[in-house]
C-alpha cells in the first residue's frame, strides 16, 4: 500500500471529510511526526508502536571496495518498535 | 514529551479547521488501516516519511530472562520499519545543527 492508496481508503471509508481534505490531513500527519522525530521526540501510538531516534556513535569504518579507513560520522536513525497489539495481531493472523 | 494521536489530531485542528471529532476519527482510521494492511501481510510504502515491512522469522532456542529456562521462541512475523531517504536526511541535518549549537554553548 502506498500513501496515495492509503489516502484513497481513508477517502472511502470518510463520509464528511473530502478526498482532498483526507489527503492534506495524511501529509499532515505524515510531517507531524517527520518533524518530531527530526526534533529527537519519540512519537507514541498505543497498540500501533513508538518510533524514537537512536544514537550511533561515530566509528571506523572501512572503505569496503579500497580497504581504506574512514571515520564515519555519528548520527542518529529512527526506530519503529511495534506496540504489543499489532506485534500479537500479525502473528495471530499467519497461524 | 512524547507526541501521541490526540496531539496529531488537535495540528489537524488547528492548521486544517477540521472539526475535533472528524480529526480524531482520521488520526485513528489513519493507524488502523496501516495496521490492517501489515496484518493482512501487505508492505505499507509512505514517500517522504518510510516503509513498514514484514519480515518472517524461523523458530529459535531461547531463554526466560526472569528464570533463566530454556524455551523455543516459535517461529513469527514482525513488522519493520525503514526510514525513506527524506526523513534521514530531515534528522541528520537537525541533529547536526542541534550538535553544533550544543559545541557553541559549552
Amino acid at each position: 500500500m502506498t500513501r496515495s492508496e492509503l489516502i484513497e481508503r481513508l477517502a472511502q471509508a470518510q463520509t464528511n471529510l473530502t478526498p482532498e481534505d483526507v489527503d492534506l490531513a495524511v501529509r499532515e500527519i505524515l510531517e507531524h511526526m517527520s518533524v518530531t522525530l527530526a526534533a529527537g521526540s519519540r512519537v507514541e501510538i498505543r497498540g500501533f508502536g513508538s518510533f524514537a531516534l537512536h544514537h550511533r556513535p561515530a566509528r571506523i569504518g572501512r572503505n569496503p571496495r579500497t580497504g581504506e579507513e574512514v571515520v564515519v560520522e555519528e548520527r542518529y536513525t529512527p526506530r519503529f518498535r511495534p506496540g504489543k497489539l499489532l506485534r500479537d495481531r500479525i502473528i495471530a493472523a499467519i497461524q | 514529551m512524547a507526541l501521541t494521536k490526540a496531539d496529531m489530531a488537535e495540528n489537524l485542528f488547528i492548521q486544517m479547521g477540521l472539526n475535533k471529532l472528524e480529526a480524531r476519527d482520521l488520526v485513528d482510521a489513519f493507524f488502523a488501516e496501516i495496521s490492517q494492511t501489515l496484518v493482512a501481510g501487505e508492505v505499507v510504502k509512505l514517500s517522504g516519511f518510510g516503509n513498514f515491512q514484514l519480515l518472517d522469522k524461523h523458530s529459535r532456542p531461547g531463554r526466560n530472562p526472569k528464570t533463566g529456562e530454556k524455551v523455543t521462541i516459535s517461529a513469527r512475523r514482525v513488522a519493520t520499519f525503514r526510514a525513506g531517504n527524506k526523513l534521514r536526511e530531515r534528522i541528520d541535518t537537525t541533529q547536526r545543527i542541534r550538535a553544533a549549537v550544543e559545541a557553541v554553548d559549552a
